[in-house]
């Protein structure tokens, strides 16, 4: 079935050629793309325990829909298909062979999720169908020698923590550094990034790790243990729950170490407000986006696009929700490489144009912060700008650090 | 009345045989996690429908089954079809163990229970000092099966076929045994325990047994998954997987074989016509998928509160009688 829907494909693509007698030297175009239209396809968490981050799609959608209704790129309406999958693997490759095999579409762009990705890694690099833009910080994501039709979007946590190695390093040189961790994946990139970046000759810096289990009620024994350490830098790998607690705890032991909070776990209404906005105050922690409640913004002309369009095509709430403004980002990053392909809308095109891109600014990004790919590099955005809790707000401080 | 529940099942093993020539691979790996789950179901209703153990944590044994066999065959290197006879004697060995403090609890309290085995399992899975063979929480891949001895199948074809031929037999052994004397000691056990222990019945060895059999048909489903998927991970064994079984043997019909059938194909197919029906309330409505699949939920249990099983019996036994007459 398959094969004579390609066969016919093909036979039409020919005989098109053969009209205008002009075949071009190039790749033929990607299924799901025709003179009007091209068709790509997502997996989204919009139903399950992660179907906070159905946002991101729901975003993505509406800012397709309004370049559609600006003409679309390069005179192609795009339409862009999004299923959920629940943050299920077994339904991500599902619902990627329903996008591939039934809706033909050309590719797939910023699926959410570490292992849903992985499950359907090996399937899209077999049958070489761009995975752009995945959307998850694990680092496994930017591979292209064995994985060349996957590329990676956000920092990731090696690359956040490695900059709070070079951070440390740099501004207290003879540092006793104690880290807690989550123990898992994200926890572990994190202990291996933040070694990184102290770099091998300076490993006893880690004076001390404890980890402590996803479920665990607390973390106030972890954190007497590593008070007792005697270290002075103290790096806080958790999730927001975890990232509260310890917070406080190390506030009211008394322990006066310079506290670093991974990007996972700022937002001050989950974490910081639990935790006490007066015993925060100080935290250290990179960021790569803007967030869209920091009044400092008010008047950039980035967060008032991200606004206009939030104000036309979202709702209240999405201005506040950092996820909105990822999909903005990430979405205006799409119609960035689809219009850089002009008509030449290959697979293979499209992956050479998203690898191929030099300091691209997006509204959300922190000012500075560039998308920078490279057929060796699968990892858009790798710099961060460091920023403290001042009891109110996140204030950027120092210039951005690359990883 | 016998010879049509034979024509039913003639047809769905019509239906079943005939699919893999029309269908494209999409649909096959569809079917095939149909068949999967429709496993699954079958050994917790085993446990449920006619033992009356309640359990919210047999994903907790199909995710051994899975792991089990994953682990199998990427770090020993054994072959697929023997992973998965492996994987699921583990399951029986873990049911049945399991089973003995279920003997203790009964209702609710075993339902909570087996609620914490499927809260557990995932963080189990991801565990640090697993690591070395569970993959943490990027979990572990796979190569999918071809077909042996030059079999013209393709890759997906054949993982169809596998599913159905382990599908046939369990259905057939579950039939079986259903049927029989031990069919007939499970149910008396659930309606009546105290008369089923007077009549002879030694009803620990029953309960432990059948929650080993239950957890051995989800450790099958499970390695099946695993090898039809090619990935296991933590988050492929969540705990609405379990949840979703349970739903499965409500919606086919509790105590009931055929009907797992349709409860498999309730929690492959309705999540994604749920997806696909929220498009119509709107850009914005990408939130409801999880609403209207809950309100076909309460739809189905209200209109048919014995299952689809019991609805098809309905509308049998009035046809008959209109025939009658």
């Amino acid at each position: 079935m398959t094969s004579r829907r390609t066969f016919l494909q093909s036979s039409a693509a020919a005989a098109a050629a053969l009209a205008t007698s002009a075949w071009p030297a190039r790749a033929e175009n990607a299924p799901g793309i025709t003179d009007t239209e091209i068709k790509f396809g997502q997996t989204e968490a919009y139903s399950g325990p992660a179907s906070a981050y159905g946002v991101i799609g729901k975003t993505e959608a509406a800012y397709f829909k309004m370049i559609n209704e600006m003409g679309g790129v390069n005179g192609r309406k795009i339409n862009f298909i999004s299923l959920d999958d629940a943050y299920s693997p077994p339904k991500t490759v599902e619902q990627t062979r329903r996008l591939v095999e039934q809706e033909q579409v050309a590719f797939i762009f910023n699926g959410l999720g570490t292992a849903p990705n992985v499950a359907v890694r090996d399937y899209l690099n077999q049958t070489k169908i761009p995975q752009l833009f995945v959307a998850t910080g694990a680092a496994t994501f930017g591979d292209p020698q064995h994985f060349p039709w996957t590329m990676g979007y956000q920092p990731n946590y090696q690359t956040e923590s490695k900059i709070f190695g070079k951070h440390i390093l740099a501004s207290k040189p003879d540092a006793k550094v104690a880290i807690l961790f989550q123990n898992d994946g994200f926890g572990k990139d994190y202990l291996a990034g933040v070694k990184e970046g102290l770099g091998a000759d300076h490993a006893g810096m880690v004076v001390k790790e404890v980890s402590y289990e996803n479920g665990e009620p607390t973390v106030d024994s972890q954190i007497v243990t590593l008070q007792g350490s005697g270290a002075d830098v103290f790096v806080i790998a958790a999730t927001p729950k975890y990232a509260a607690q310890a917070i406080r705890k190390s506030y009211d032991v008394g322990w006066n170490a310079v506290r670093y909070l991974t990007d996972v776990s700022v937002s001050i209404a989950a974490v910081l407000k639990p935790a006490g906005l007066d015993k925060a105050k100080g935290l250290i922690t990179a960021a790569y986006a803007k967030d869209a409640t920091d009044a400092i913004w008010k008047d950039d002309p980035g967060l008032k696009a991200f606004a206009d369009f939030i104000g036309k095509y979202g709702t209240a709430n999405d201005l506040r929700d950092t996820n909105a403004a990822y999909g903005f980002n990430a979405a205006i990053l799409m119609v960035e490489v689809l219009k850089r392909c002009g008509n030449d809308l290959s697979r293979e095109n499209i992956m050479r144009q998203a690898a191929n891109i030099k300091d691209l600014e997006l509204p959300m990004l922190l000012p500075g912060v560039k998308i920078n790919t490279s057929a060796d590099n699968f990892y858009p955005i790798r710099s961060m700008q460091l920023a403290q809790f001042d009891g109110e707000n996140w204030k950027n401080f120092g210039d951005l650090i690359t990883a | 009345m016998v010879s049509l529940t034979n024509l039913g099942w003639l047809l769905i093993a019509v239906i079943a045989l005939a699919l893999p020539v029309f269908a494209s691979g999409y649909h096959l790996y569809q079917f095939s996690q149909v068949l999967i789950y429709a496993i699954a179901l079958l050994g917790l209703n085993l446990l449920t429908g006619f033992n009356g153990q309640i359990s919210l944590g047999h994903g907790a044994f199909f995710a051994i089954g899975g792991y089990g066999t994953a682990i199998l065959i990427t770090k020993f290197g054994v072959p697929y079809w023997a992973a998965i006879p492996i994987s699921s004697l583990v399951c029986f060995g873990a049911g049945f163990l399991f089973g003995f403090p279920a003997l203790r609890l009964g209702g609710l309290y075993l339902a909570l229970a087996t609620f914490a085995l499927a809260v557990a399992a995932p963080q189990i899975l991801s565990y640090k000092g697993f690591d070395n063979f569970t993959g943490g929480s990027q979990g572990l891949q796979m190569p999918k099966p071809h077909a042996p001895f030059g079999i013209p199948l393709n890759v997906d074809q054949w993982i169809y076929v596998v599913c159905l031929i382990c599908a046939a037999a369990l259905f057939l052994v579950a039939i079986n045994l259903v049927n029989g004397r031990v069919g007939r000691a499970l149910i008396a056990i659930r309606d009546h325990p105290i008369a089923a222990e007077t009549m002879g019945v030694n009803a620990a060895l029953y309960k432990t047994t059948c929650f080993g059999v239950s957890a051995l048909f989800a450790g099958v489903a499970g390695g099946l998954s695993a090898v039809a998927v090619g990935f296991v991970s933590p988050d492929s064994f969540g705990l609405v997987l379990s949840l979703s079984f349970l739903v499965g043997i409500v919606v086919g019909g509790l105590a009931s074989i055929s009907g797992m059938i349709f409860g498999a194909l309730f929690i492959e197919f309705v999540p994604n016509y749920a997806d696909q029906l929220s498009v119509y309330f709107g850009e914005g409505a990408k939130a409801l998928p999880g609403a209207i699949y809950g309100l076909l939920l309460i739809l189905i249990m209200a209109v048919a509160p014995s299952g689809v099983a019991g609805v098809i019996r309905a509308a049998v036994r009035r046809l008959l009688d209109a025939a009658r007459s």
